[in-house]
């Protein structure tokens, strides 16, 4: 049923249909209203879970840590700090091959503070062996967390799945959804059975000592299952879109690519404002085209390089940077194309809207501009150079 | 894909910490031992048994030779030898 919702009773909404057993989450701005939402939920009795409250987030990713650990659908939410305090906990739950699902409301990193919306804090993750899949509106949020509970709970994947959207622009964005039905749901997403668990009939110990013996094949294996869920994820949105009706692919996702000169290469709700862009410039004649990166984590490396073998110039857009080093898409969408045969002339590498600066039509107008002259590496767009004069002598 | 990831009880006798034993190994000299057991309770890898006096014996295939057990011995039974020492 179509209803008008901000996106995070978008996602309250998914995740009760998902009737996880446990929801564990500390508040933190732009995620409060997600677990909010939860809350209340619990406390009316409309949704049958145990909402454990707790004084931090490295507490909350324990208590999740701990129920999923004992074979229970969990769930939480974070953002930002708070996802940087659960670090720890955050790549023991993928050690431990724990399929549990969080959203992280994509937030900009502190010092100096802010909470506004960029990529930083996920981006600061992706080691960690979760699979991450970023969401360009709130239908796709939606759909994307009942897709992550599947794949994560998949026998042979049993990877935790953090579904990271736009913290503001999605999160407190209302815009109409597609909600589906519970027996939808259902359908589609069957009661969890855990391979291996913690049980007081059956005792064994999770997450032991691994000496050097055998701590390699853990990590392998990751890695390993990581490669695998590249081949997963088109099957099961074919099998969603069988249910629910509507098709992702999953991985990536092409815009007006197909005879396209100039294209931008991102993740996450700038795309929409990307794809408007291309649709005014098309009107006037220019080839510009998308391509949208949905699975950050596994990286569709070979998928990327099919999509943009045969493109003239590619710009990489990270709301996110490597300091000191580069930007992480475009370092690892350049990787995609070392030592193969077809490679754009141009990939460029721009950074922009850190901090919940805004990315504009003109800022994306300013990328496509950019592709007309020479290859540029991690240039920040609509930098202020009157701030960057301050002097403390 | 799985690698190593979860164990049952029980699966320690498998790790034989007898290979982390650098320095020296404990003596069970067997003259005045009253049998306490003193060196059973305080062994950190429980790898020290026997019935009493006189007869208690490390499995040296698990001890580390830590040497608590020489320590705590009350009547100074057990004697932490060189590696390589025959005794």
């Amino acid at each position: 049923m179509k209803e008008l919702l901000e996106g995070s009773m978008v996602v309250a909404k998914a995740i009760k249909l998902c009737r996880p057993g446990v929801v564990s989450a500390y508040p933190i701005t732009p995620q409060t209203h997600i677990v909010e939402h939860l809350a209340q939920m619990v406390a009316d009795g409309e949704l049958d879970s145990q909402f454990v409250n707790v004084e931090s987030e490295h507490s909350a990713a324990s208590v999740v840590l701990g129920s999923e650990a004992t074979g229970v659908r969990s769930y939480s939410a974070t953002s930002s700090q708070g996802l940087l305090l659960m670090a720890e906990v955050i790549y023991n739950i993928a050690g431990m091959r724990l399929p549990l699902v969080m959203t992280d409301a994509n937030r900009a990193i502190s010092a100096p503070i802010n909470i506004w919306n960029d990529q930083q804090d996920t981006i600061s993750l992706r080691d960690a062996g979760w699979i991450q899949i970023y969401a360009e509106d709130n239908q796709e949020a939606l759909d994307f967390h009942i897709l992550a509970y599947r794949l994560a709970e998949d026998k042979n994947i049993m990877l935790p799945v953090m579904v990271c959207m736009d913290g503001f622009i999605l999160t407190h964005g209302i815009e109409t959804v597609d909600m589906p039905t519970q027996e939808q749901v259902d359908k589609f997403l069957p009661p969890y059975k855990a391979l291996y668990k913690l049980d007081v009939d059956n005792p064994q110990t999770l997450g032991p000592l691994a000496d050097p013996d055998c701590y390699t094949e853990a990590r392998y294996a990751i890695h390993a299952t990581q490669k695998k869920a590249l081949e997963l994820i088109p099957e099961l949105t074919a099998e969603f879109a069988k249910v629910f009706g509507r098709e992702y692919n999953g991985l990536i996702e092409g815009y007006q690519l197909k005879d396209a000169e100039r294209v931008i290469v991102a993740m996450g709700s700038v795309c929409g404002t990307i794809k408007d862009v291309i649709d005014e410039l098309r009107q006037k004649g220019k080839k510009v085209g998308l391509l949208k990166i949905t699975s950050f984590r596994p990286f569709p490396a070979q998928q990327i390089y099919d999509a943009l073998k045969n493109i003239s110039k590619v710009a990489v857009l990270d709301r996110a940077v490597s300091l000191g080093g580069g930007a992480p898409l475009a370092t690892e969408v350049k990787a995609a194309f070392f030592g193969k045969t077809r490679s754009p002339k141009v990939i460029s590498s721009v950074v922009a809207g850190l901090g919940g600066r805004d990315i504009t039509k003109d800022t994306v107008k300013d990328i496509y501009s950019m592709l007309t002259q020479k290859e540029k590496a991690c240039e920040f767009m609509d930098l202020k150079p009157e701030l960057l004069k301050e002097n403390y002598e | 894909m799985f690698g190593p990831l979860a164990c049952k009880p029980g699966s320690s006798v498998n790790n034989k910490t007898g290979s982390w034993r650098v320095e020296s190994r404990p003596v069970f000299l067997h003259k005045n031992c009253i049998g306490c057991k003193m060196c059973v309770t305080v062994c950190p890898e429980g790898c020290v048994s026997g019935p009493g006096k006189n007869a208690m014996e490390v499995d040296l295939a698990f001890c580390k030779g830590c040497g608590m057990c020489a320590l705590i011995c009350p009547k100074k039974d057990i004697e932490m030898v060189k590696e390589e020492t025959q005794k």
